[in-house]
């Protein structure tokens, strides 16, 4: 058990390609981090650097106490479990699980006692004499989390675990490994491209694009308040509605509506809501045309448009919809304004209730 | 399965007579004829032949000379193979490891593989020569009066030194593709498990290895009985007197210098049941064990 810590860790590849821009954060004792971002974001690379199987070109790593950027893998006590699980394909399971305790002489009668429990834990028991290829995906990855968990590591890395199962094991899976983090109590970092995989198991979510750190919180935070349009629009299925629109005098203008809003920014900006944040409303101020309505069960989408600006609402009521126009309204405090440029969040403040003008406004709508 | 089919019968029959009948005329119909040539005594000149039965075989496990040859046969696969195969895997680890420049090494270490035996053997006989031989005088300098073509072991030692090293970049390029194909993230799971390079090699690269390195094996067999004639008979220069030699290099001495076609063709059978053997046994392994995924 234990906390890490990267400071200032950066990538460089031979060929001068910076893969990760200096890094530094911390990862409290017990906490499960989640990596996030797209392919080529990084966010292996960098799991990669915290096991020791890519080398760390600047900055410092460490894992507990100590120091880890010159250790060997075997030494830094950690556990990984890969994506294609990377069982020893000649061993049985029993051997599988046990290899890691048996280089580090482990007494026999111990890695069987430690073997057997983890089977247990994980419902292997029947096939501990087994090969890997006489398992199912769902077993073989839980043989993987054995062989991570049977150690007793400070650390438990995960690249991609779930990414080769699917939908409904994920799912299962999901829910099994983060409710064995809670029981081992082990500091985890788990490495994904997959929001709802992000959101539902972190602690923390670290979101990462092109190398480089975008935000870091926890799920409600990196959803209510991304720092970016590149976090609002990767976390979330659909992503956050990002429309064009305009700040004068401090008033953000959008579709021939006005909204005071206390902000720093002029001129251009892009404003955020969530589709789930858009409600029907007949006397709504916002008028969109509907084009197509996705009906999932539990909830359906609309996807249109104001003007020329593609919009998606999020509808978990049963109320009778259609293509074609249709009136909308917001809560003034769940939109978000980003710089147009840079795509960073500005910061915003309602105006007080007091000085407010539009008071009345401020709880429904525009 | 959808199985496709012809409408006549002569159709398929057709397609097949000019690979049955090179498979006839050349495998079959010579094979035939040793065997049966086994059991005759021919007349030096040709003029005719006698059935013996089963002597020329009886007079080939009483030959004191055959059971020399048999011996050495012997032991000169087992070396060439071991060596071969020792090496080949050696080179293969180290070159899988080799990040920079990795291209410009593997075919280094594989050009010698276009190499012809006969070649081979050639520039090991200049490598040996007596005189001016590179090798024979580094031999020298370490006091080793080495003499290629009098002396026994000499030439056994050259033997197998021409044939390893002409076998070596086949194994080679096998071993590498086999250790290529092992997944990396096997390695990497190893390389958090155990500290030991040498026992990760051992515990997880080795044992991944086995289905390359058993069929390897076999080859290897194969290479050092039959297909070393070439470097046999460019080292001994068709001059057996005191010098060693394998079983299929006596069958050409006996039957083309000797003139003993029946004696020959005997030991060709039991090279023929030989080969048999080890065909057999490669398929029984490879149903049986040695297969993972």
């Amino acid at each position: 058990m234990a906390q890490v810590t990267l400071d200032a860790v950066r990538k460089i590849y031979p060929n001068g390609v910076e893969a990760v821009t200096p890094a530094s954060f911390t990862i409290e004792d017990g906490e499960f981090v989640v990596l996030v971002g797209p392919s080529g974001c990084g966010k292996s690379t960098l799991l990669r650097m915290i096991a020791g199987l890519e080398e760390i070109s600047e900055g410092d790593l460490s894992i507990g106490d100590r120091i880890v950027n010159d250790l060997d893998p075997a030494d830094r006590d950690i556990a990984m479990v890969f994506q294609n699980y990377a069982l020893y394909p000649h061993m049985t399971v029993r051997k599988n699980i046990g290899y890691g305790l048996k280089n580090r002489k482990t007494p026999k009668d111990v890695i069987e006692a430690k073997v057997q429990e983890a089977a247990a834990i994980l419902n292997l028991t029947e096939y501990l004499d087994r090969k890997p290829a006489q398992l199912s995906g769902g077993q073989r990855q839980r043989v993987a989390m054995g062989r991570a968990i049977v150690r007793d590591p400070a650390l438990f890395l995960f690249d991609e675990p779930l990414s080769n199962l699917d939908a409904k094991l994920r799912n299962q899976m999901r829910i099994e490994i983060k409710a064995l983090q809670r029981r081992l109590g082990v500091t985890s970092i788990y490495v994904t491209h997959d929001q709802v995989e992000a959101m539902t198991m972190a602690d923390r979510i670290i979101v990462l694009n092109g190398g480089k750190i975008e935000q870091i919180g926890t799920p409600s935070e990196i959803y209510h308040d991304p720092a970016s349009t590149f976090v609002a629009s990767f976390m979330g299925a659909p992503p956050m509605n990002l429309l064009a629109a305009e700040m004068i005098d401090r008033v953000l203008v959008f579709a021939g509506l006005s909204v005071p809003i206390w902000t720093t920014a002029r001129g251009p900006v892009q404003l955020g809501i969530r589709p789930e944040d858009l409600r029907l409303d007949p006397e709504g101020p916002l008028q969109m045309e509907v084009d197509l309505v996705e009906e999932l069960g539990a909830h359906r989408l609309l996807h249109g448009h104001i003007d020329d600006q593609r919009l998606t609402v999020h509808l978990s009521e049963d109320t009778p919809v259609q293509t074609g126009p249709m009136r909308l309204s917001c809560r003034v405090d769940n939109l978000c304004l980003f710089d147009p440029e840079t795509g960073r969040r500005l910061v915003t403040a309602l105006p007080d209730a007091a000085e407010s003008p539009v008071e009345a406004q401020s709880e429904t709508a525009w | 399965m959808k199985r496709a089919g012809f409408s006549t019968r002569w159709l398929p029959i057709l397609l097949l007579v000019p690979q049955l009948s090179i498979i006839l005329l050349f495998f079959y119909w010579p094979a035939g004829y040793a065997i049966k040539s086994s059991f005759y005594l021919q007349d030096p000149f040709g003029f005719g032949q006698t059935f013996v039965g089963l002597e020329n075989y009886t007079s080939l496990t009483a030959s004191s000379e055959y059971l020399k040859v048999a011996r050495f046969t012997l032991l000169f696969t087992v070396l060439v193979t071991f060596f071969s195969l020792a090496l080949a895997l050696l080179l293969a680890v180290k070159a899988d490891n080799v990040i920079r420049g990795a291209k410009t090494y593997r075919t280094l270490l594989m050009w010698v593989y276009a190499v012809a035996p006969p070649v081979a053997g050639f520039i090991g006989l200049m490598m040996f020569n007596q005189r001016w031989g590179p090798l024979t005088e580094l031999f020298g300098a370490l006091g080793w009066d080495y003499n290629l073509g009098v002396d026994y072991s000499d030439t056994a030692f050259a033997m197998v030194l021409v044939s390893v090293w002409k076998q070596v970049p086949v194994n080679f390029i096998f071993f590498l593709s086999g250790l290529q194909s092992i997944p990396k993230a096997v390695r990497e799971a190893a390389l958090i498990d155990n500290r030991s390079g040498t026992r990760r090699f051992w515990d997880v690269t080795f044992p991944l290895l086995a289905p390359t390195g058993f069929f390897l094996l076999i080859i290897n067999i194969t290479y050092a009985l039959f297909d070393t004639f070439g470097v046999v008979d460019t080292l001994v220069k068709g001059e057996p007197g005191n010098n060693p030699m394998t079983l299929v290099y006596k069958v050409y001495v006996d039957g083309f210098r000797g003139n003993d076609l029946g004696g020959s063709s005997a030991q060709s059978v039991i090279l023929m049941i030989l080969v048999l053997a080890l065909t057999v046994f490669q398929f029984r392994m490879v149903e049986r064990r040695i297969h993972y995924t």
